[in-house]
């Protein structure tokens, strides 16, 4: 691969809880991929505009507030109003498992929840974004 | 016990040519043990916050404390074995379980539930759009009306939230910093319309700005001006509500990001210090505000180091409260606290799990000497607590305090060599961390630095690692799994209609009220946030009183103040 994978780690809403998404956003980028992390407070419009900006291969949502079934959908259709949804879309927080399952099937990759190693994350990003990468150039 | 006391200095007995000898017979034998391995085995030699430990301890570690200057006897500066001098003997801790969710009405619901049950006092808690200064309508609030707390737009819902509840009787703790004085203001005229004056009026106001950019990152204004808000707010309440704990330090927010215990430990102190310097810096003397500070702590699952951890806190605290700042109320020096178990602990697989950390913990703080105790609910880790998970929650306080008899004694911890040692270690690892701050030139600007989130960051990353490496083991997530469906459990929805009526509620406020107060008091405390000599607190009770929004009174202050960004780091 000729240059690393580039990933958005964002925060959504005003949900302040970032642990997880800075050691997110540290795991990936010691697995060798070029990470922009949006800071928080972001709207769905704003992450996926960074996203776009970037060229990143991946956006990688952190939610712990409750506000899951809002935000990850919000983020979906503005990737796809922006014709820019091969951008493999996937995320994080206090989400239990049927609203996980509902947020697959609304287009979100991968729903990591607490106690996930970060290997099987990384493991993850490198195989759909690298796939990715393959398809888009 | 009366020999000991005679001895000028040392912990330690007089070691006997006997004494000696077992110790060198033990070190060879020791030697020769043979260390486990599997997993958790990478992870013996030190603490959860990675202090290194021995494998045992004993006089030697201890023998450069001073008895009578190190730990005294409870009740005795510096209140290292706690600040009553009989302990939970005359007084238990306060049980004080921390509820809030959807709106005023349900939430009502639940404090009259816990009531019941035999709560002591009340905890609230906040949705984030109302700890961000936001109303339920605003388009930053879609999506979290009701999930993490109640949503308190106006008066009007302050005035639901306390209905058939005795404000003069209870007590009410409110978790809520950048809003704080607003939700203060609210507090006073929902009681003061039930009678009830101000003076009466007994809790805490969370009130710590300085944890939020440091940890929790729930701010508003710029740090300075948020200072300055604070100010006010404390010698508002000095004067005025003799009962109320005015801030509440909070170190539990700063563990929950990842920090270390001694981190914990330092920053929280640092932030406390730093509202005491700017209260002297207002002219107030120190002994009018300091007897009601108060702070709040996690209680995390080393069990020992967290003990540590409160018994140093103490330690600390009376030492400089006394020696830096002048102190002479020895109510100035006593560190009073607020313990709830680790949120960060609790694990989403096999949940009931948690019941047994949370009750680790909960003895450890009590161990500790706290004042009160939030337990965490077994699926907070999952959704709001249900009701069922709650009360095993409460009951887990109730076993501890009236079963397990750990209450009858003061500080039984006292005196381990371990412990001492330990407690000495966390009070080395904070002094070195204050030192840091100091170069910086205060908490403020080490904010400012991102010196606090690196650190925290860092910590945090560190312990990752460990438990993906297994040198750590927690139950359930990197050992003992086992294939379950998390829905099994029953969990707490908040809906997407309650956010609609939220919304329509006070939509229905503004439609109502009177709108020429409305204006003319918005009108009259950004002029007052232009004034840093006038109170900001009066102007805020009478923007609740015209029942102004929060969104509104905070747009009114960030026309002055502007809003805070912070420059992320990872």
């Amino acid at each position: 691969m000729s240059r690393p994978l580039r990933i958005v780690v964002a925060k959504a809403g005003l949900d302040g809880h970032d642990r997880g998404a800075k050691v997110i956003a540290r795991a990936l980028r010691d697995a060798g991929m070029e990470v922009i992390y949006t800071g928080l407070f972001q709207t769905p419009e704003q992450i996926v505009q960074t996203a776009i900006q970037e060229d990143a291969d991946g956006i990688g949502l952190s939610i712990l507030s409750g506000a899951h079934m809002t935000l990850f959908p919000l983020v979906v259709d503005q990737l796809r109003e922006q014709g820019a949804d091969d951008i493999v879309f996937f995320g994080g927080g206090t989400i239990p498992a049927d609203d996980a399952a509902e947020l697959k099937r609304r287009g979100v990759r991968a729903i990591f929840t607490p106690g996930a190693p970060l290997q099987e994350i990384v493991d993850f990003v490198n195989r759909e974004c690298g796939k990715r990468r393959e398809l888009v150039g | 016990m009366a020999k000991m006391i005679d001895r000028p200095s040392g912990l330690a007995a007089t070691a006997t040519p006997e004494f000696e000898a077992q110790r060198e017979r033990w070190e060879v034998a020791s030697a020769q043990g043979t260390p486990r391995r599997g997993p958790g085995s990478g992870a013996t030699d030190r603490t959860l916050s990675d202090i290194p430990l021995k494998t045992v301890y004993g006089p030697a570690d201890v023998d450069h404390l001073d008895l009578a200057r190190d730990l005294a006897w409870p009740g005795e500066f510096p209140y290292t074995r706690g600040i009553h001098p009989n302990g939970y003997r005359d007084r238990l801790w306060t049980m004080r379980q921390f509820a809030g969710f959807g709106n005023a009405r349900q939430t009502n619901e639940r404090y009259h539930f816990l009531l019941e049950q035999g709560q002591h006092g009340l905890s609230v808690a906040f949705d984030m759009p109302t700890l961000m200064g936001y109303d339920s309508d605003q388009p930053q609030a879609r999506g979290e009306v009701g999930k993490c707390g109640v949503a308190i737009d106006s008066l009007a819902d302050m005035e639901t939230l306390f209905e058939g509840i005795d404000m003069g009787d209870i007590t009410t703790s409110m978790t809520i910093n950048g809003p704080a004085a607003i939700a203060v203001a609210q507090y006073i005229a929902a009681a003061e319309k039930k009678g009830i004056p101000r003076a009466k009026l007994g809790g805490t106001i969370q009130a710590d700005i300085l944890k939020e950019y440091i940890a929790q990152k729930e701010w508003i204004f710029p740090p300075r001006p948020h200072m300055r808000i604070i100010v006010d707010m404390i010698a508002f309440c000095t004067e005025q509500m003799p009962k109320w704990n005015t801030i509440s330090i909070s170190g539990y927010h700063i563990r929950e990001a990842g920090s270390t215990a001694a981190q914990e430990l330092a920053f929280t102190l640092a932030d406390g210090f730093a509202y005491v310097e700017a209260c002297m810096a207002a002219g107030m003397d120190v002994d009018s505000f300091a007897p009601r500070l108060s702070y709040f702590f996690n209680s995390h699952i080393d069990f020992f180091e967290e003990i540590a951890k409160f018994r140093a806190a103490r330690r600390i605290y009376a030492r400089r409260m006394r020696d830096t700042y002048g102190a002479k109320d020895p109510r100035s020096w006593k560190l009073r606290f607020h313990t709830q178990t680790a949120g960060c602990s609790a694990t989403a697989q096999q949940p009931e799990n948690n019941i047994v950390r949370v009750a680790y913990e909960a003895m450890a703080a009590v161990l500790g000497g706290t004042q009160s105790l939030h337990t965490n609910s077994m699926d907070e880790v999952l959704a709001l607590p249900t009701e069922k998970s709650v009360e095993i929650a409460l009951r887990t306080q109730q076993v501890l305090a009236y079963e397990t008899n750990v209450t009858n004694v003061v500080d039984p911890l006292g005196g381990s060599y371990f412990v001492e040692a330990l407690t000495d270690e966390m009070e080395r690892q904070a002094e070195a961390y204050f030192s840091q701050i100091a170069e910086y030139g205060g908490v403020v600007e080490a904010i400012e630095a991102g010196f606090f989130q690196k650190e925290i960051a860092e910590a945090s990353y560190r312990y990752q690692r460990s438990v993906e490496s297994k040198d750590r083991v927690i139950v359930g997530v990197n050992a003992y799994q086992k294939d379950e469906s998390i829905e099994d459990i029953d969990l707490l929805r908040i809906t997407e209609e309650m956010e609609r009526e939220q919304a329509r509620s006070v939509q229905n406020v503004r439609a109502t009220r009177d709108p020429a107060p409305v204006a003319a008091t918005l009108e009259r405390l950004a002029q007052a946030c232009r004034d840093p000599k006038d109170n900001l607190m009066p102007h805020l009770i009478d923007c609740v009183n015209a029942y102004c929004t929060e969104g509104e009174i905070v747009e009114a202050m960030v026309s002055v103040y502007g809003r805070y960004t912070e420059r992320s780091v990872f």
